[in-house]
């Protein structure tokens, strides 16, 4: 099938690699199909979440643990449930980023991971309660000399 | 929104399978106790509001590969 995206223009998909997101994203209640675009370039980590039905609507997204390589997180017993995960190797775990004008100010939403059970083909953002992370982590360390051009 | 008063250890249920009790009252604060079946998120209503507003901002972003490919790269090495 054919998914209009916002970066990448038509393109074409198999219908397995829809990913159901039953109660839709925190905001984007009603969006409850998307697809992982991954990025095959190693210099750049973002993939995008893209929305089946609605073109304009994506999320940047990074793998969390290569960029934070001490982020550990616990997902809840909910989760897990209405995900069906059976077995870690199920689990593919995705943080949302935000790119700001600036983009070396660009931040991961650490304490709201997109948790995919790629088996099940089942989604979901989920809210952690740990007091160790917020919504917005620097993915670049925040001292930059001012460059010298 | 329906509003109904209780008093500490008292409890209100919903839908016959989730159970919201008071467990103790100080200084404006109340302390809740919640019991509900594995498959209802339970999450406080600000965390919630924050990770919406956190996405909603996160779909309006500007950025071209190439700048996102250079900043990467001058970090790596």
């Amino acid at each position: 099938m054919k998914v209009k995206t916002r970066d990448f223009g038509e393109i074409e998909v198999s219908e397995e690699n829809i990913i159901f997101f039953k109660e839709g994203i925190p905001g984007f209640d009603e969006e409850k199909e998307f697809i992982i675009i991954l990025n095959e370039d190693e210099d750049n980590p973002f993939h995008h979440l893209q929305s089946v039905k609605n073109p304009n609507l994506s999320f940047i997204i990074i793998n969390p643990f290569e960029v934070f390589k001490d982020y550990d997180i616990i997902i809840p017993q909910t989760a897990i449930d209405k995900l069906k995960i059976e077995k870690p190797e199920d689990v593919l775990i995705y943080s949302i980023v935000v790119v700001p004008e600036d983009i070396r100010k660009m931040t991961a939403n650490l304490l709201g991971p997109i948790v995919i059970n790629h088996k099940k083909r089942l989604g979901k953002q989920v809210i952690l309660e740990d007091s160790r992370y917020s919504t917005k982590h620097f993915i670049f360390a925040q001292d930059f000399q001012e460059e010298v051009k | 929104m329906l509003i109904l008063t209780r008093k500490k250890d008292e409890s209100i249920i919903l839908d016959g399978k989730i159970e919201i009790k008071v467990i103790e009252i100080e200084d404006g604060k109340v302390k809740i106790g919640i019991e509900a079946p594995r498959d209802i998120d339970i999450v406080r209503k600000e965390l919630y509001k924050k990770i919406e507003e956190e996405n909603i901002t996160a779909v309006e972003y500007k950025y071209k590969p190439e700048d996102i490919k250079k900043l990467f790269k001058q970090n790596n090495n």
